[in-house]
């Protein structure tokens, strides 16, 4: 088992550095960089005065180079231009480049300052990424109880009118990503001209003009129902379906073995069956799609966090893309790429774990 | 002239799709007809499900195919006056040659949302399935030998599979889908080495059957190399031959009426949300191709052919690949969807599409803004979306549900 996790670990943190060098790599193509030195400079710099202005802060050094400054193995170039002035990546407006220490990367805990937010990378992402889990603990508690709930309804008696109904339901889950059921949502729940609204503020059912609010943005201060319901419904019904379909095949399987007629055959009540012998067999299969569903989040949470204007760890990523904001672009990749690939190792080694059929080693 | 009440709004959509009604219902009676002898599409008119499925999918691919005769306007024209006005308002300074009404109101920039919805259909299903077939080539291809030979390939195979996979598809999208990155000229190699896949299936395809006829082989080769060949330049360089012929002779100054950008051509911008797409789809495919693969080889019938002396690739693409079919049309079918669902967040970020594109993804981002005022521009393409990826997963279990009958 320890040789299985240990092997696990070691393709995890290959597969990182590949996956971190290509973001660098495509973060760090010229006319990004180009562009980079026009934002921070002067908008109408000659070429040459961009290509100095690369120079002078080490960006145009050899991509391998820069990658190794960037991770922290490698000292970072500090150049002195001939008016005496010192250049250094580790520079901040308050360190000057002089004082700045020689290695400043990713294994020192520094990722960079941001050009657009002018803060260190690691204070934003810390910042950010504390409110989008709070709407990743909403959205999963929403989610897993339901999407459990349904697939073992729908698999516990497989063709039934039920089980029909519920996988239509699931399969049109599926068929709704966040920026098409967050429209319905605002559509029918957020607008005060059409949907429900306007008549349950008629009949006197509700305080303001809306049932909830279309945006998420007070919910950054103060959580409450009525501006996050529609972003965590958006983000649970679309991951909801798939895990849903899962734990139903499992669950159906589950319903066909053996030792379920025996205690069918012996008299045991249906509920008792289900809760106590089905259960627990079932729901080996979910976990790993569960677990597998984390990452997958990740593009709703960005896709619900613009849309509702949320401002957490998805709409960082915009803002940094958008503003071509390298350093902290590169600094939310890392995390996402972290993200998926522990999800991914706890998967494996849970399912190893869960399964007593499968025996690792 | 008069705003339409709602009831008339309905009746006037319903009748400006008659020629789509007209072949769903010929496409109709004419399967249900011959249901027996079309084998598993036939099946598929024995399941109610799959049925639904494969009206909702026929309904858009008629939808895009007729858009011209459904659309009532431009889906460019900004009509002034008409910025945000609630469905079924009358056109301000109609002509006599005019549809009289906006039957779905008009967006932000005064343009007739129902022409845009149409016309948008045609977009979603253009790149869609053409972007899912190339990555089911590329899977295909990659897949195969992976699963067939194991060892080293299939390492190395599946870690770059994993590599692609373990990125958030969103980042891959922000990282590769930007103006920026076509400057680079990525996107160009990219495809280029990504096009020449299909070509390569192809010739093995013949190779490997035809390798003791040599005639034959040669025939078929040729016709591959020249259409692949054509489609290959077009797309993927933007270098049509027929444009090269003509600038040799006639240089490029001289403009023609008749395919101006030659046969083949692809914006850079759609390609490289092209690309994008089957480079998030392929390592998918890859996974489940090698998967069946890993299970197909053990069969009887692939010892069989082994004993009789065929090459490896005979086996994987003349033996096992169309016993592995099932599957992959039931998935070929969702992934569609997928990446119709791709493509709409794509279109929301803004990234690749032009901003003024009737894509639905670019229809709902650009809707979105004034959503809690003015519901009725981003909704239709919403519903849109929703309805041709759910009749896609419909079809796909209906097929599903009939495949595993046998």
């Amino acid at each position: 088992m320890l040789q299985f996790i240990l092997k696990r670990i070691c393709v995890m943190l290959i597969t990182a550095a590949c996956l971190t060098f290509i973001v660098f790599f495509l973060t760090n193509l010229f006319p990004n960089l180009e562009k980079l030195a026009k934002n921070q400079g002067n908008i109408r710099m000659t070429d040459d005065a961009v290509i100095s202005w690369l120079d002078k802060r080490g960006y145009s050094q050899n991509i391998f180079k820069k990658y190794g400054e960037w991770l922290g193995v490698l000292p970072s170039l500090k150049v002195v231009d001939d008016k005496g002035q010192a250049y250094s990546r580790c520079s901040r407006p308050s360190i000057p480049a002089s004082e700045a220490s020689d290695f400043c990367g990713l294994l020192q805990g520094n990722m960079g300052f941001s050009s657009v937010f002018k803060d260190e990378v690691s204070a934003i992402i810390s910042k950010r990424l504390n409110l989008t889990a709070y709407l990743m603990m909403a959205v999963l508690s929403v989610m897993i109880p339901m999407a459990l709930a349904v697939g073992v309804i729908s698999g516990m008696r497989e063709g039934s009118r039920t089980d029909r109904t519920l996988s239509t339901f699931s399969i049109a889950t599926t068929a709704t990503p966040e920026y098409v059921s967050g429209v319905i949502f605002i559509v029918i729940f957020a607008s005060s001209k059409t949907g429900l609204s306007p008549f349950f503020a008629e009949w006197g059912w509700i305080d303001g003009r809306t049932i909830v609010k279309g945006s998420a943005a007070s919910a950054m201060d103060n959580i409450t129902f009525r501006n996050f319901a529609l972003p965590v419904m958006a983000l649970a019904l679309y991951g909801m379906g798939y895990i849903a379909r899962m734990t139903r095949a499992s669950m159906a399987e589950v319903m066909t073995a053996q030792y379920i007629r025996t205690a069918r055959l012996k008299g045991v009540k249906f509920s008792t069956i289900v809760f106590k012998h089905a259960l627990r067999n079932a729901l080996i299969a979910p976990f790993t799609v569960i677990m597998l569903q984390i990452p997958w989040l990740l593009t709703g949470v960005v896709i619900v966090e613009t849309m509702f204007n949320y401002k957490g760890f998805g709409w960082s990523l915009v803002q940094a893309a958008d503003n071509n904001d390298i350093q902290l672009l590169l600094g939310i990749s890392v995390i996402a790429v972290f993200v998926v690939l522990v999800t991914q190792l706890i998967s494996d080694i849970g399912y190893a774990f869960l399964n007593p059929r499968i025996r690792v080693s | 002239m008069e705003p339409l009440t709602s009831f008339n709004i309905f009746t006037n959509i319903v009748s400006q799709f008659w020629v789509v009604w007209l072949g769903i219902i010929l496409v109709f009676l004419i399967s249900i007809r011959t249901k027996r002898s079309t084998g598993l599409y036939g099946k598929l008119f024995d399941s109610p499900i799959g049925m639904t499925g494969f009206v909702l999918v026929l309904f858009w691919v008629l939808t895009a195919l007729f858009a011209d005769l459904i659309m009532t306007h431009n889906p460019l024209d900004q009509v002034s006056g008409m910025k945000n006005k609630v469905p079924g308002t009358p056109l301000r300074g109609a002509t006599e040659n005019d549809y009289q009404w906006y039957l779905l109101g008009g967006d932000h920039l005064a343009r007739d949302v129902f022409s845009r919805v149409i016309a948008g259909s045609r977009i979603v299903l253009k790149i869609a399935p053409l972007a899912t077939l190339f990555a089911f080539m590329v899977g295909i291809t990659l897949g195969l030998p992976a699963g067939y030979f194991g060892k080293k390939i299939d390492t190395t195979l599946s870690f770059l599979a994993n590599l692609i996979l373990a990125f958030p598809v969103i980042l891959l999208f922000y990282l590769l889908v930007t103006p920026e990155i076509i400057e680079t000229g990525l996107p160009k190699y990219l495809a280029g080495v990504m096009f020449l896949i299909p070509i390569l299936f192809m010739l093995l395809l013949w190779q490997s059957r035809f390798h003791i006829r040599p005639k034959v082989r040669n025939k078929f080769m040729l016709w591959t190399l020249l259409v692949g060949g054509w489609i290959y330049l077009g797309a993927a360089f933007n270098a049509d031959p027929l444009v090269i012929i003509r600038n040799l002779f006639y240089g490029p100054e001289v403009e023609w009426s008749l395919f101006p950008k030659g046969l083949v051509y692809m914006q850079p911008n759609i390609l490289i949300v092209f690309v994008s797409v089957v480079f998030v789809n392929s390592p998918t495919v890859f996974r489940i191709v090698r998967g069946m693969t890993m299970d197909i080889q053990t069969r009887d019938y692939v010892a069989a052919a082994q004993t009789r002396g065929e090459t490896p690739w005979y086996i994987m693409l003349w033996e096992i690949l169309p016993n592995a079919r099932g599957p992959l049309i039931v998935d070929f079918c969702l992934r569609i969807g997928y990446t119709i669902i791709l493509l709409g967040t794509l279109g929301f970020f803004g990234l690749g599409l032009e901003s003024e594109s009737p894509d639905w993804g670019t229809t709902i981002n650009s809707g979105r803004k004034l959503l809690s005022i003015y519901t009725h521009p981003a909704l239709p393409p919403a519903l849109s979306l929703m309805s041709l990826v759910l009749g896609l997963n419909l079809l796909a279990d209906g097929l599903r549900e009939q495949s595993l009958k046998d």
